[in-house]
């Protein structure tokens, strides 16, 4: 065939990290090295990743463009294909399809600072970007970054944490919800609208990144107009149900805006203008 | 292509359709032996019917299978191999007497399948498929084709479009190159035709497509979506009985060590088709799932597709179980 466009890239499993009891990261290598070699994407996008036989899964792209060689997903073990997922070990193959949808508009945010907003397991569709600004670190004044879990196990990246909070060029805020901090937790205590408002980053030239679950959105959002940045300067990315990845299956869309095709990007502006579908 | 216009004599209709069975498969409408009509694959003529309305189901499983294998797999311990269907492998197919709604909506179907990227199954069927018409000589109280920019005689989509004259036989439109292949192979059928009456039924128009969607831009949180969807049970049939309707899942199938991943039809009907793996679901109630059914049709296709998604065959009043009537709907929608 000419081009199958359902067709997936075989990818082999270089390495599996347990972020959580329930969420791994994959770092995957194109088993082909010239499908490896035409591959590129930018930070934002996503793919469909297999277990054959089980099905397939939309998940962003969790590694920066800027790491040659490899791209790396992290998924919560929730239903038949994660837990197929799950059970895979290093050296097993995964289908991986993409990369589809829009990009962060990192070029044009540069000479700005950047303020990374997360909770849970929303850090990893923030991952890509935030290593991608990192890797290009002088191009970007202040970079901050407010990650909030349930509790301390929930917290995915642990490593990454450790090496952010450690860089003198990145200030790093974790916070764990009430009651889901242990005896040597040394990172805030609260929610994270909560925590976004005592730390009260300036909003002069800064763009915010926003990604997490619906309810913390909601409560952040008014944090962030309070603090004084426009809805064209606020970022966050949707996570509608897919199938195909390419504007066809009929799923992701949010009235006449496609997430897959126009998304998953949007600023909290283009939010605004669509109706509450996500 | 210019079209022609050539006249066959209802003697002649034999021929060619044996002619065009000998060398393909042909599909036709034929009565079932429950009484419906289902367009299928018959080689024999005199089974095939040409006084139907409309069939059960539409004829867009010639072009977009109710189930189609996108690739298959093995899976070992040690391997994964994944490989090709062979689309080369599809067959030429005829599709005999479809009238005009279900011709126009390959190329609504084109719209969705070939935006952006083209999917090469649905386009490798398409380019498979010969397309006879027939002009519709009647009509009952659920068509609106003229309701959406079409007519019971439109040849959209068909390569020769057959309408029926006064004196018993048949116009033929000869409308593409591939239809004109056909008249070069069989030419003594093809007769030199003057101008006849014409046998083709009157469609009222219910309302006007272009209204519609200038309405629905505004009419997101309506309470018309709930008032006029409490009856719907959210069974989808309506899509699938659609012409136009291209939603679809894509799932795995195992059996031991060997598997298939297929696309199948959906419904944005069903509950399940928008829910996040968390349970959140952004359509969770049917007013939604009604709307958007009809939003996407009448609104985000034309806008995005370049096509309006609805054809007016009226399947999915007919058939539907709660005998929610769209052309009604929409004419009611038009002064809210």
């Amino acid at each position: 065939m000419d081009q199958n466009i359902y067709m997936p890239h075989q990818m082999e499993i270089e390495n599996i990290i347990e972020e959580t009891p329930d969420v791994r990261t994959f770092r995957l290598k194109f088993r082909n090295a010239g499908e490896a070699e035409k591959f590129t994407f930018k930070a934002g996008q996503f793919g469909e990743y297999s277990a054959t036989g089980e099905g397939e899964s939309t998940f962003c792209i969790a590694s920066s463009p800027t790491r040659k060689g490899y791209i790396e997903c992290t998924f919560r073990k929730a239903g038949r294909v994660t837990n197929a997922l799950s059970n895979l070990e290093i050296g097993d193959t995964v289908g991986f399809r993409g990369p589809y949808g829009n990009t962060f508009p990192i070029e044009e945010w540069e000479g700005k600072s950047l303020l990374y907003i997360a909770g849970g397991i929303a850090l990893p569709p923030m991952r890509c970007v935030i290593w991608n600004t990192l890797d290009l670190r002088k191009k970007y004044k202040d970079i901050t970054i407010v990650y909030g879990a349930r509790t301390v196990s929930d917290l995915v990246y642990k490593n990454e944490l450790k090496e952010w909070g450690e860089r003198s060029d990145v200030k790093l805020i974790t916070t764990v919800d009430p009651g889901g901090q242990t005896p040597d937790w040394k990172g805030e205590i609260g929610f994270v609208p909560a925590v976004l408002e005592k730390v009260a980053p300036s909003s002069a030239e800064t763009i915010a990144i926003l990604c997490g679950p619906p309810v913390m959105i909601k409560f952040t959002m008014p944090v962030l107009k309070k603090l004084g940045f426009e809805d064209k300067n606020i970022y966050t990315t949707l996570e509608n149900r897919m199938k195909c990845g390419f504007g066809k299956c009929g799923r992701c869309n949010v009235g006449k805006i496609f997430v897959c095709k126009d998304g998953p990007v949007f600023t909290y502006e283009q939010l605004l203008s669509m109706p509450a579908e996500y | 292509m210019e079209t022609t216009q050539k006249l066959i004599q209802k003697a002649s209709l034999e021929k060619l359709y044996s002619h065009l069975s000998e060398q393909r498969k042909i599909y036709a409408p034929v009565k079932s032996s429950d009484g419906d009509v289902e367009y299928k694959y018959n080689p024999v003529y005199a089974d095939v019917i040409f006084d139907h309305i409309r069939s059960a189901l539409s004829v867009k499983n010639l072009v977009f299978p109710k189930v189609e294998t996108l690739l298959f797999y093995s899976n070992t311990k040690t391997k994964t191999t994944v490989t090709e269907t062979d689309i080369n492998k599809i067959e030429e197919v005829v599709l005999w007497g479809a009238h005009p709604c279900d011709t126009a909506a390959f190329d609504t179907l084109r719209s969705i399948f070939c935006w952006d990227i083209n999917d090469e199954f649905f386009l490798k069927r398409l380019e498979k498929l010969v397309v006879i018409g027939l002009s519709c000589h009647s009509s009952d109280e659920y068509c609106f084709c003229t309701s959406v920019g079409l007519s019971p005689d439109s040849s959209k989509g068909s390569d020769i479009l057959l309408t029926p004259l006064k004196n018993g036989h048949f116009r033929a439109d000869i409308l593409t190159e591939k239809g004109n292949r056909i008249v070069v192979s069989d030419p003594e059928l093809f007769e030199k035709y003057s101008k006849e009456e014409i046998l083709v039924t009157d469609v009222k128009q219910k309302f006007d497509h272009k209204q519609v969607t200038k309405k629905l831009a505004t009419a997101f949180e309506h309470p018309f979506w709930v008032e006029n969807s409490l009856r719907c049970i959210g069974c989808g049939a309506c899509a699938y009985v659609c012409p136009t309707c291209a939603c679809f899942d894509i799932q795995d199938e195992t059996k031991g060590k060997n598997g298939r991943r297929y696309r199948s039809w959906d419904s944005c009907g069903f509950g399940l088709f928008t829910i996040h793996t968390s349970g959140h679901n952004p359509r969770s109630v049917q007013s939604q799932r009604w709307r958007q059914r009809i939003m996407h049709k009448f609104s985000y296709m034309p806008e995005r597709n370049n096509s309006l998604g609805c054809v007016g065959c009226g399947r999915c009043s007919s058939g539907c179980p709660v005998d929610m009537n769209i052309a009604e709907q929409l004419e009611a929608l038009q002064s809210i």
